[in-house]
């Protein structure tokens, strides 16, 4: 059976073999390198393809259809495109950190995919404290996007700043609150550890109404993190053309471009790791047959298709939802989302401490 | 009102003014220094006109001429209101304090036919560059570049 | 590396009470246009705005005044794009009246209809606009579907999808196109079989109502005061639809509602478009099967030539009160000609309504006055 598991183990044990050890860890994290460099651009196309796709289906419309097969190299091309741009930068702008701004938003994309597990024992980096490596690394975007903001020195792109900066400070809270209750239930910090937990169940069916509280603001949470439609309050293309990237142009916008969407992708793989088991396959119960069926499906698979589920919710959302306004943003948060959450965590303590869940 | 009524209420309040009733609405031709205490009037007088909807200028070669269209949301009856002004040094006073939308309408007529409205919070160019010379909608305008004459 | 001071410097330049002036437009995805709003924030409150307008200006009532009363119908397409027709159709009366030309029942009918059905482009391309100032990208395709159709109806009707130049002083240019009837019918199912999504995607969304409810509230008064007119004037109560209290053409013989709300805020301006399209879907179901047989155009002199005088005429437009004012010297072109745009008083109220609110609120106020900017700028 193909497994993602097995080709690591050749790999590292033919590494091992040939090399002495320290050569061969070297050896390791250059292909690891190299392999999340590759997963970020492949990412990147196939999002922005689905992302295209999606928003063309709910306005009635056909997307990209002339380059490649069903548009299928539309991605390719603008990426092309946006690579033989010219990358201006404003007279005034502060260049030192106006150049800086797009690789700390995108180097903060990269660090997360480190404790994320792909498929069964497929994972870069099993930290312990995985759920708080990564609340605190995705708090790190909004430097970059500052910076951005600030650099420019545009107005349109410092407004824009401003409001992303108090926008994903405050709802890092939520997003911290709803992934606490799911280490309130499984009692690990470790993703891999909280994986194993949903072997007989995801938390989404196990933890009663809390998990699914939690998951809802999760998702509220990550898509105002991400800066998503309905709270893109910090691109607001009508009200602030572009907001923090309004001066950037050519590959620096497309790493701001690529960002968002690894971005997206990670809070998805998070979500679905959180509250759908990961790569772990569907089981239910005591159903011998099926689960065993579900097992014949690869990890990968399982974790992959989760984590484009969410993806494709979060860009629902998006086609469908008017903007918020900045203020009623924040009242969301810290008006109603923060005070559920609150509550919610106190839930799930009761109920993980008297055992009710299953 | 009858137009005859509405004749006598102006005329009380404007005795220079002068009638015209060949056109669609009475038209009421009045001096320009007599012309803000009568608008003031028909806006909180027993008129109540409240609804400035058309202000605008005519150039007649020898003098210009301010129209004030005129009507009112309660009973729906129209007078136009005229006053000639000099063409060298065409002054007037401005009615934006009693209708609002004087204060567009006057700022357009400003900068197309240069008429000065005294006590007008805003006259500056709405619509022309702040440089430009001249009153195009006067009809001595001459620009050499845009204009084509037949 | 930085330079410290540099950076510090700048930011100086900002005004005294930390005030920032931001300059939406000429070039603005919100603007519609090429308007310019010169924007004091205070952080995101907006403490004054102040528009700059003329950067499409081309001067069409000097351009009128060496043009004939035939030809000076079709510049006026240009002014407001979204109600062509309707604006063309001023004009028109404005000849008739003057020179008491008979028009035949069969053009009356056909102008109201086309009327009508321009109305419903505007208002469907308004709503797609608005929405998608909100922040809402879908509707604006929804909306399009159906406008869609009406442009293919004109196209059939007039050979032109936008600027129709359909009047002639005295009737049409050219007979209905055959399948017209047909065609109408088939939109007014579409439209009514649809209008439904708009309430679900648009009316309904908890977000759409609150960043327009109780948003840019304009009082009655302020309304009669500043000149607004059209459904501007008519959410914040003001009668003033110019088909109800001065009836042209058969506007008299139909009936149809005058929509009239109270609140006087986005949502409301918002509401009384969604429901005027309705009412021109009743009044074109009403006019659509009787169109009387007969002559399209009267019988006119070659040579126009108004009498001496002054000439003021009114239509509704999807805007509000388009009128215009002629001062004829007696010749065979106009001495004077002043076009009365709704817009123009629309915009006067923008800083009035989104002043004292947000950026957020802005976009709502002026998405919901529905500026069209050669309108404006004339």
């Amino acid at each position: 059976m193909f497994s993602l598991e097995g080709i690591t183990t050749s790999v590292q044990d033919w590494l091992f073999m040939k090399f002495n050890p320290t050569m061969a860890l070297a050896m390791e994290c250059v292909i690891v390198i190299l392999l999340s460099i590759s997963l970020f651009a492949i990412l990147g196309l196939i999002l922005v393809l689905m992302e295209r796709k999606v928003a063309a289906h709910i306005q009635i419309r056909l997307g990209p259809n002339r380059v490649g097969p069903g548009g299928m190299f539309q991605t390719v091309a603008d990426t092309l495109k946006l690579i033989m741009k010219e990358g201006l930068v404003p007279d005034k702008a502060d260049k030192f950190l106006f150049n800086l701004a797009p690789f700390v938003v995108m180097m903060v994309g990269m660090l997360l995919l480190a404790p994320i597990a792909f498929a069964k024992n497929f994972q870069i980096w099993d930290i312990n404290i995985g759920v708080l490596y990564i609340s605190a690394v995705s708090s790190l975007s909004v430097i970059g996007i500052l910076m951005a903001g600030w650099a420019s020195n545009n107005k349109y792109s410092l407004l824009g700043a401003m409001r992303s900066g108090a926008q994903i400070v405050s709802y890092e809270l939520s997003a911290g609150f709803a992934v606490l209750t799911i280490v309130v239930l499984t009692g690990s910090l470790q993703l891999s550890e909280i994986v194993k937990a949903q072997e007989n169940g995801w938390w989404i069916f196990k933890g009663h109404i809390p998990a699914l509280i939690a998951f809802v603001l999760y998702i509220i949470a990550v898509t105002a993190e991400t800066n998503r439609a309905p709270f893109d309050l910090a691109e607001a293309e009508s009200e602030l053309t572009a907001g923090f990237h309004t001066e950037y142009s050519g590959m620096r916008f497309a790493l701001f471009f690529l960002a968002e969407y690894i971005n997206i992708f990670i809070v998805c793989a998070i979500g679905a790791t959180l509250f759908f088991g990961g790569w772990m396959p569907l089981h239910i119960g005591n159903w011998e047959a099926f689960n065993h069926i579900m097992d014949y499906i690869p990890s990968s698979v399982w974790f992959m298709g989760k984590t484009f589920f969410l993806i494709f919710l979060i860009m629902w959302f998006r086609w469908t939802f008017p903007r918020l306004r900045v203020d009623q943003l924040l009242n969301l948060e810290w008006k109603y989302l923060l005070p559920i959450s609150l509550f919610n965590l106190l839930l799930v303590a009761i109920i993980a401490i008297l055992g009710w869940h299953f | 009102m009858t137009n005859e009524e509405i004749k006598e209420y102006i005329s009380s309040l404007a005795p220079a003014a002068t009638y015209d009733e060949t056109g669609e609405w009475l038209n009421i031709l009045v001096e320009p220094t007599a012309l803000k205490p009568l608008m003031a009037n028909l806006r909180t007088g027993k008129m109540q006109m409240n609804y400035l909807f058309c202000v605008t200028c005519v150039d007649f070669k020898t003098h210009l001429t301010m129209v004030y269209h005129l009507s009112a949301t309660t009973h729906r009856q129209s007078i136009v209101i005229k006053a000639n002004v000099n063409r060298d040094t065409p002054v007037i006073e401005t009615v934006c304090d009693i209708w609002r939308t004087a204060e567009f309408l006057e700022r357009e007529v400003f900068e197309m036919f240069g008429v000065q409205f005294t006590n007008h919070p805003d006259l500056r160019k709405l619509i022309l560059e702040d440089d430009f010379k001249g009153f195009p909608l006067r009809k001595d305008f001459e620009d050499p570049i845009n204009m084509i004459k037949l | 590396m930085y330079n410290q001071t540099e950076i510090i410097k700048d930011t100086s330049e900002l005004g005294a009470d930390g005030e920032l002036v931001i300059n939406m437009g000429p070039q603005h995805p919100a603007t519609h246009g090429v308007l310019h709003l010169v924007v004091t924030l205070n952080g995101e409150t907006i403490k004054k705005i102040e528009p700059h307008l003329g950067f499409i200006h081309r001067s069409i009532e000097k351009m009128c005044e060496s043009l004939t009363y035939r030809q000076f119908i079709y510049v006026t397409s240009r002014m407001d794009y979204l109600s062509s027709h309707i604006n063309n159709l001023g004009c028109a009366l404005l000849v008739e009246k003057g020179m008491q030309i008979e028009v035949p029942e069969r053009a009356k009918y056909i102008r109201v209809i086309l009327s009508e059905l321009t109305r419903i482009a505007s208002h469907e391309l308004w709503l797609g606009a608005m929405a998608m100032d909100l922040g809402a990208f879908t509707p604006f395709f929804y909306a399009f579907r159906e406008r869609e159709m009406i442009t293919d109806i004109m196209e059939d009707t007039c050979g032109a999808r936008l600027t129709m130049n359909y009047i002639v002083p005295g009737g049409l240019m050219y007979d209905l196109h055959p399948d017209f009837q047909k065609k109408v019918k088939a939109f007014i199912t579409q439209f009514k079989s649809k209008v439904t999504e708009y309430e679900d995607l648009v009316t309904n969304n908890i977000i759409f109502q609150s960043r327009t409810k109780g948003v840019g509230i304009l009082s009655a008064e302020d309304a009669i005061s500043y000149g607004c007119t059209g459904p501007v004037a008519r959410a914040s109560g003001v009668s003033c639809d110019i088909r109800k209290i001065y009836p042209y053409e058969v506007y008299d013989k139909v009936e149809f509602d005058e929509v009239i709300e109270t609140a006087g805020d986005s949502f409301a301006r918002y509401i009384v478009r969604v429901k005027e399209m309705n009412q021109s879907i009743r009044i074109i179901e009403q006019l659509i099967d009787n169109i009387p047989e007969g002559d399209f155009v009267g019988k006119t002199k070659n040579v126009l030539k108004l009498p001496k005088g002054e000439f003021y005429s009114r239509v509704e437009t999807a805007r509000g009160e388009f009128g215009v004012y002629v001062v004829s010297e007696g010749g065979t072109t106009p001495h004077r000609i002043k076009f009365r745009s709704p817009g123009f008083s629309n915009l006067s109220v923008l800083n009035h309504i989104a002043a004292g609110g947000m950026i957020g609120d802005l976009m709502a106020s002026m998405g919901t006055l529905d500026l069209v900017i050669p309108d404006i700028d004339r």
